[in-house]
């Protein structure tokens, strides 16, 4: 009888530290070589960590959302024999590098120990499995009226409920009892004079006051921090502009008609994405990270646009690489191929990291304006809302137009004001006259 | 004489009035109260506190008699005793002093001015008061009327010479030998049961077809047993025709319809209370009636702005504690709060032997009404405190809805049992569940335990029995 104590894997990239998000296991678990045991999250990537040897698994180091720095213990097994113990031991040995930093490894050494303890303890109750969790006790519910009052009946209530309702102008009729026999108590009192006579139960209707506290971990917390980052670092300035896309939409339903089998069916992303590399050409510094620590913007030639995509999980941002060297059915391939692998949860770290510029669209549901947040460090945003038939006014009479909102937003300390309504603008041009997006002036 | 202005004037320092002018006064409401007699009214003078004097020593005296008697399992033994009436007249008159200067003295407290002398309306808003200094005017914004009740007089036998109404038994100086009580009613009960505990031969005579039509018979019938073994004569659907000749008799149509001549020394006429609705002006307002009451409302509001009627005035049921609440409560609507009529039940207690309370529903009412109900019957015979007493007759009774257990009425009967009127009230008010008041712990030994028995005998769970 042995033990093998599994430490958080080297996932790779220079990364020191990752996020627990599953336990596929738990205490008095019998594990077999190759089942899984954990999935820990780094800054893109979900890894599941696979058990290297039969066993019992006797201690887990980490609750789910908790972050694991590289090589801290992770789960301890009980092995049944020696030769286990042995391929244990070297497991446990291996992984150190010979350089490994002495206080890291008094550390590790700490945590064994303080494990073994534990281990120990457990033993010597053994028999005794590891107590079931409770059951979560159902939220306390605000008590709800029991047995209702017949039509006709007088309310039940103490006469100090009743002077109270006198005073503050209740006709006790109006107000459900909770106590027995359809009782009204002063709770109820309380629970009407605060919420009125809907909230204090109208027929069928009763308060849930239940609150669920659900720990934000995986995709959910980096979208949080992203978010919360983007927000408070990069002073947004927003700008909506609506374009005309009543050429561009025939020209897309031409194309979508007449193209070739195997090519994809286009949406008006990828012409918005052709629209932008030309866009970015004239004004390179909207494609750019903005490294604001160092004080310094690195504008990249290359055009990698992130495509805000919503998938089970929450947001991600696969990125269409060198949207400059693509053209538009390659574009639309991408673009398909990437969402895909996202809401599939296949998008490898590459696959959602490098963007340069991001494009968010809610698609159908796109609504009229958005406030996007800039994909930090990028210093621009372009958002696509709904196209809508609009009444437009030609000079002498309205008529219908496909009109379609930009919702833009650019980080104000790199991006004048002026600079993003040009940019907007001339994308502006070139979606409304759809041919300038393919043909050089 | 100058004439009083106030807020508040009260007419009548009956229970009634004297709790409304005394609630008054301690909200800081500038109140008056005149009355013709000595404060406290019916109740505190003639009625309900004197009576229970006289009850008390007649109780006593006879337990003394039946001790002297011969064998009894107490083993006392004592000689016959003698009753003094003058004596018991007089200590009654002590009680009922000290409560009048008590009244008077709680009114002081309370800053109320009393003016003494018989008011009178002029308008809604001014009475003039016949003092014994003068005639006072007082005007007032609010008035409440609390003029009570007096004792019915039958048109063929008006009070005076031997027929007397309940006001002159409480002051009798010698016990009559006969004496005739016309009326089964309580008051009739209780004053005939007193002076045949006293040495009287009582008869009553009752035109309905049994004594204390109100309550139903299981309630009344261990009165109606003690009433016979203490030799009292019950005439049910009798009428009293009038005094016979030379005054010491009275004639009485019997149930088959033949005329009897009772001889009585003294005919005591206890058919019941009118309101007092004459002799205060009243033919000065224009007020709605409610047959000989005067009409209110769930505010004690008459059919006159700012004029109120609370007590025996207002209709049945004709109880000082009836009359202290709606005073109460017309003092805090003065006094600008905002209050309603909304109790439940309204206790009732007779003080014969034994004693009733009823509070709420009776079986009868709610089968009325057409309510299931549950009912729990708890025998004093099986209270261990009763026996101790010499008191197994009688019981505890509740009635509670069927379905969802609220408790609608408590009766019981039985010695002692007018104390338990404070359980059963606050049960009926709070909106106890039989439930409550099984799962509620009544002392040991006590006759409440009679209570909490009954509620457990309603829901199938007794345990002494």
């Amino acid at each position: 009888m042995s033990e093998h104590l599994i430490k958080m894997p080297d996932v790779g990239e220079g990364i020191a530290e990752a996020e627990l998000v599953e336990w596929h296991v738990k205490v008095g678990d019998l594990v077999r070589e190759d089942a899984l045991l954990a999935a820990v999250m780094t800054d893109k990537a979900t890894v599941e960590i696979p058990s290297p040897v039969d066993g019992e698994v006797l201690w887990l180091g980490a609750d789910i959302g908790d972050v694991v720095a590289i090589g801290s213990p992770l789960i301890r097994l009980k092995t049944g024999d020696e030769e286990g113990a042995a391929s244990g031991r070297d497991a446990d040995r291996a992984p150190e590098p010979p350089a490994r930093p002495k206080d890291i490894e008094a550390q590790a050494d700490g945590a064994v120990k303080t494990s073994d303890a534990v281990v120990e303890k457990q033993a010597k109750e053994a028999p005794q499995p590891r107590p079931v969790e409770a059951p979560q006790s159902p939220p306390a519910r605000m008590h709800r009226p029991s047995a209702r009052r017949m039509e006709g009946d007088k309310p039940v209530a103490s006469p100090a409920v009743r002077l109270r309702a006198r005073e503050a102008g209740i006709d006790l009729r109006q107000v459900p009892g909770s106590g027995p026999a359809g009782r009204i108590t002063h709770e109820d009192l309380d629970a009407f004079l605060a919420h009125g006579p809907q909230a204090a139960g109208a027929a069928g209707l009763a308060q849930d006051t239940s609150v669920q506290a659900i720990k934000v971990i995986g995709l959910r917390r980096r979208i949080a921090e992203k978010m919360a980052l983007a927000k408070s670092r990069i002073p947004h300035i927003t700008y909506v502009e609506e374009v005309d896309v009543t050429a561009l939409e025939d020209l897309r339903a031409s194309l979508n008609a007449s193209k070739r089998a195997e090519r994809p069916k286009l949406t008006i992303l990828p012409f918005l994405m052709r629209a932008m590399v030309k866009a970015i050409a004239e004004q390179p510094n909207l494609n750019a990270i903005y490294d604001d620590e160092a004080g310094i913007v690195h504008q990249h030639g290359g055009v990698h646009i992130g495509i805000a995509t919503q998938t089970g999980s929450g947001l991600m941002v696969p990125v269409v690489r060198h949207a400059e060297a693509r053209d538009l059915w390659d574009c639309a391939t991408e673009l398909n191929r990437l969402a895909e692998a996202a809401k599939a949860g296949l998008a490898t770290r590459d696959e959602l990291s490098g963007s340069t510029i991001t494009i968010t669209s809610l698609g159908a549901m796109g609504g009229i304006v958005t406030t996007p947040v800039i994909n930090h460090p990028e210093v621009a945003i372009v958002g696509v809302n709904k196209i809508m038939v609009r009444p437009v006014w030609d000079g002498s009479t309205f008529i219908p137009r496909k009109m379609m909102n930009l919702s833009s937003s650019f980080d104000h300390r790199i991006v004048d004001g002026w600079d993003a309504a040009l940019f907007v603008q001339r994308i502006k041009t070139l979606l409304e006259t759809p041919a300038m997006i393919f043909v050089e002036a | 004489m100058k004439d009083i202005s106030c807020k508040l004037l009260v007419i009548g320092a009956g229970p009634g009035g004297y709790v409304c002018a005394i609630r008054a006064g301690q909200l800081g409401v500038d109140t008056v109260i005149v009355e013709e007699r000595k404060p406290g009214g019916t109740c505190l003078n003639v009625g309900c506190i004197p009576s229970k004097a006289l009850i008390h020593a007649a109780e006593e005296y006879d337990r003394i008699v039946h001790l002297a008697s011969g064998a009894n399992p107490l083993g006392i033994r004592t000689t016959q005793p003698e009753i003094d009436l003058p004596q018991t007249i007089a200590w009654k008159d002590t009680i009922v002093g000290r409560l009048n200067s008590g009244v008077s003295g709680l009114l002081k407290k309370s800053k109320v001015k009393m003016v003494q002398g018989r008011a009178r309306f002029r308008d809604g808003k001014t009475v003039e008061v016949e003092t014994e200094t003068g005639r006072q005017i007082i005007r007032a914004e609010n008035v409440v009327i609390a003029t009570g009740s007096a004792p019915v007089e039958l048109p063929g036998l008006p009070f005076g010479g031997p027929v007397i109404s309940s006001t002159e038994a409480l002051s009798l100086t010698s016990v009559p030998e006969r004496l005739v009580v016309v009326g089964g009613g309580y008051i009739g009960l209780e004053l005939g049961t007193a002076f045949a505990k006293m040495g009287a031969k009582v008869t009553v005579v009752e035109a309905q077809t049994r004594i204390l039509p109100q309550y139903d018979a299981d309630l009344t019938r261990p009165v109606s047993k003690r009433l016979q073994a203490l030799g009292i004569e019950v005439m049910t659907r009798a009428k009293a025709k009038g005094l016979g000749k030379g005054g010491s008799a009275l004639l009485v149509e019997t149930e088959s319809g033949s005329e009897v001549s009772l001889p009585a020394d003294r005919i005591l006429v206890t058919v019941g209370r009118r309101p007092v609705t004459q002799g205060w002006g009243r033919e000065e307002l224009v007020l709605d009636m409610d047959g000989p009451f005067i009409r209110i409302d769930e505010r004690c509001r008459t059919s006159m702005r700012g004029l109120y009627a609370i007590g025996d005035v207002t209709g049945e049921p004709m109880l000082a504690h009836r009359a202290m609440a709606q005073g109460e409560m017309v003092a805090e609507i003065v006094a600008g709060h905002q209050r309603v009529w909304d109790k439940r039940a309204i206790p009732a207690v007779c003080f014969t032997d034994p004693e009733i309370v009823a509070v709420g529903m009776t079986p009868d009412d709610a089968q009325r009404i057409g309510s299931e109900v549950r009912i729990g019957q708890f025998p004093f015979a099986a209270n261990g405190r009763a026996m101790t007493k010499l008191g197994e007759e009688g019981f505890v009774r509740v009635v509670a809805r069927a379905d969802n257990h609220l408790v609608l009425g408590i009766q019981a009967v039985g010695q002692g049992v007018s104390e338990l009127s404070a359980a059963f009230g606050l049960a009926v008010e709070m909106g106890a569940r039989l439930e409550d008041i099984a799962g509620t712990i009544h002392a040991h030994p006590t006759q409440g335990e009679a209570f909490q028995e009954s509620a457990l005998k309603s829901l199938g769970r007794e345990l002494h029995i």
